[in-house]
């Protein structure tokens, strides 16, 4: 069941987490620039540690103007809590540590962020963590892929950079038949346009610094509890959340709180011990993207159907992935999981493969050539060559990256800028081809 | 841990600390469709400094098994019998809500044996609105979003929980949640049909606080008189109201409560 919000989003996004500071009544969310608070006492410094009393002890594990952050993206996504990380990296390996140890095992969509793909294949087995990875829209291949040492289902709301749509119910029921939680990252999407928590995700996590943000100047993370998932019932899995830890007080985070047991495990061992925290500036910065996020996440989707519309029409365009469009095979899904719009970004091949795809980008001016989504500015990439560059052949063929797929994060600029600007681009594909 | 209980498993948080003899004893009662974790931020504190704890799960609550109990006398019962299965002489009782009408029936019930009485947001009568009722038998989540809309002062609807990063009435949504059908009936069935409480009130004998918040539209503070007055055999009656926060005061105000609760058990060694 979904949980309930106090208000609508618009107002969430505007006042979920703060109240005008009683001390200085400062409107705005104050920056809590310190490492540290101070205790009233020895009794009270004691409390704190013992989690007998509520507060803030270092800013590496909680932070007033983070924790506004954290109760925000809680309230839009419908969670019982969330930790602010120093990455969208940092909050999936928060995520993952918090469930697991050597000898876990994930499944994942085989679709993901670059990033997430080294995680997984890459740098965690090195620790004993392997990841099987599937197909998205395949069910079966997510059901047989699970194993007695499964923790966590893995998968974006929406693919990158094929944009397949995450069946994110369909998954979730495979997931609990196995006693584990789905984890989705919604970064491309926000709460602005889907919750997986209220579609039964168990966890949720952002690259705080995409559309969240929405501006390009700060790198964060956030990863929101739903709080359904009964760790208890799930037959011994998480031994991390329901058996005694030595290392904070020999707390059995589940007797504490069988709702927030994974975020007391999350916050009182990962970001105490991994360390991966968020600066209150990176907060405050990425809360004044959220304030406006709805507003945003309508222009950036109208802006990117006007580009979908007018490529998908020229004669140099091979192909758009676009779940809006009859050609993905994820249309129906889409228009069910996703009414509200599919997001800023979107994949697009060119004629003429990768020299054609090289020309296109450099000819661009408005657009500019990064490594980034979610700006208010358009942004376009080349992932073979930059994102996904660790993928074999094979691998991006399976991820539905061509050498002439080029990535676009359509910004909140004027719609006919942005046009003129791809067709400056695709007359300097073509040049290069002919 | 864990005891046997008129045939039943009873399951008892104990604030993280073993229970050790030679302690006073602190029970702490939980409201309606919830269960022992509603008091973390103040029994490990009461745990770490010289009392054993005693938060228990009713039955049919959290970890403890068997049927909710159907009446505040029958829990009130149930409260005793488990102080008498651990063992326990005396102890103080803290209720909240549901917990407060127990914990009065079970001072009245065992006057020996209660040595202090903590009622936190508490109201005798405690009438449960006909909707509500009726919403927790057909439409638990409604209900469970009423109770949320009457059970949190206006900022805490919006958040700044004093627990960082916590978004407190999805929280207790999905505490509420957790319970088993029915469950949550039968507990506002129970305040709704108790009548004893001016009586019960009456012979209690111990040192009693009523500990309210100004925002809490399920139990008033305004509404308290009664009881205040009918609690006129106790040797001592303190009245604390919180300001800035509602019904879910343990939640929202959870170190005012604790420093409320602290003040009021006496100044213990701590170890």
């Amino acid at each position: 069941m979904p949980i309930q919000r106090n208000a609508g989003a618009d107002t969430l996004a505007l006042h979920a987490g703060q109240t005008p500071d009683p001390l200085h009544h400062s409107r705005a969310t104050p920056i809590h620039f310190t490492t540290s608070y101070v205790f009233e006492s020895s009794d009270h410094a004691a409390a704190l540690f013992n989690q007998e009393r509520a507060g803030h002890v270092y800013s590496r594990i909680s932070n007033p103007t983070n924790a506004v952050l954290e109760e925000r993206i809680a309230a839009l996504d419908g969670g019982v809590g969330a930790i602010a990380c120093a990455s969208g990296q940092a909050a999936l390996m928060l995520a993952i540590t918090t469930l697991m140890g050597s000898g876990g095992h994930i499944v994942a969509s085989r679709s993901l962020y670059g990033g997430s793909h080294n995680l997984l294949a890459y740098t965690l087995p090195r620790f004993g963590i392997e990841t099987t990875f599937v197909p998205p829209r395949d069910k079966d291949a997510w059901r047989a892929a699970i194993r007695p040492e499964t923790r966590l289902l893995f998968g974006e709301a929406i693919g990158n950079p094929g944009l397949e749509v995450l069946d994110v119910p369909g998954i979730a029921e495979i997931a609990h038949e196995a006693h584990v939680p789905l984890l989705v990252d919604a970064t491309l999407l926000t709460p602005a346009l889907q919750c997986p928590l209220d579609l039964g995700a168990d966890l949720v996590m952002h690259s705080a610094t995409k559309f969240l943000g929405g501006h390009g100047v700060a790198v964060g993370g956030l990863l929101v509890d739903g709080g359904g998932f009964d760790w208890e019932a799930a037959g011994g899995r998480f031994p991390t959340l329901t058996e005694p830890y030595e290392g904070f007080h020999s707390m059995d985070f589940a007797e504490e709180s069988p709702i927030a047991a994974f975020l007391l495990r999350a916050r009182r061992e990962g970001l105490r011990d991994f360390g991966a925290c968020l600066s209150p500036m990176n907060a405050f910065q990425i809360l004044q993207g959220i304030e406006t996020l709805g507003l945003r996440m309508e222009r950036h989707v109208a802006n990117a159907r006007a580009l979908v519309s007018h490529l998908a029409q020229h004669p140099l365009v091979e192909a758009v992935s676009w779940p809006e469009l009859d050609s993905h095979p994820d249309q129906a899904l889409a228009a069910r999981l996703l009414p509200k719009g599919c997001g800023g970004v979107f994949s697009f091949s060119l004629k003429g493969g990768r020299k054609a795809g090289c020309a296109f980008i450099e000819a661009l001016r408005l657009v500019s050539h990064l490594a980034n989504v979610g700006d208010a500015k358009s942004l376009a990439i080349h992932p073979a060559s930059t994102t996904h560059f660790r993928m074999s052949p094979e691998a991006l063929l399976a991820a539905g990256i061509g050498e002439g797929t080029i990535r676009l994060s359509v910004g909140l600029e004027n719609a006919t800028d942005l046009i003129a600007d791809l067709d400056r681009g695709l007359q300097a594909a073509h040049k290069a081809t002919a | 841990m864990n005891l046997n209980l008129s045939d039943d498993t009873c399951y008892c948080y104990t604030g993280g600390r073993p229970l050790q003899p030679g302690r006073p004893t602190a029970v702490f009662i939980h409201g309606a469709g919830h269960d022992h974790s509603v008091w973390t931020l103040q029994t490990r504190y009461f745990a770490s400094h010289g009392w054993n704890v005693i938060a228990p799960d009713l039955p049919g609550h959290g970890r403890s098994a068997g049927p909710a109990l159907e009446s505040i006398e029958a829990l009130a019962d149930w409260v005793v019998a488990l102080l008498t299965g651990l063992g326990c002489e005396q102890a103080m009782l803290v209720g909240h809500s549901m917990g407060s009408l127990i914990a009065l029936e079970a001072a009245a019930r065992a006057p020996d044996r209660i040595t202090r009485l903590a009622l936190v947001g508490s109201v005798f009568p405690m009438p449960v609105a006909p909707p509500l009722l009726d919403a927790t038998l057909s439409a638990r989540e409604r209900a469970h979003g009423m109770i949320n809309q009457w059970s949190y002062a206006p900022q805490s609807q919006l958040g700044a929980s004093t627990v960082p990063g916590m978004n407190l009435t999805a929280l207790n949504q999905r505490l509420m949640q957790r319970q088993a059908a029915g469950v949550l009936h039968r507990d506002m069935s129970a305040c709704n049909a108790y009548a004893a409480g001016l009586e019960s009130a009456a012979r209690v004998r111990c040192p009693t606080l009523l500990l309210s918040a100004d925002l809490d539209r399920m139990t008033p503070p305004k509404a308290l008189g009664s009881l205040a007055q009918a609690l006129g055999n106790a040797t001592q009656v303190s009245r604390v109201v919180l300001p800035g926060a509602g019904h879910a005061m343990m939640a929202e105000a959870p170190g005012a409560v604790l420093d409320a609760l602290w003040n009021f058990a006496g100044a213990r060694p701590s170890s």
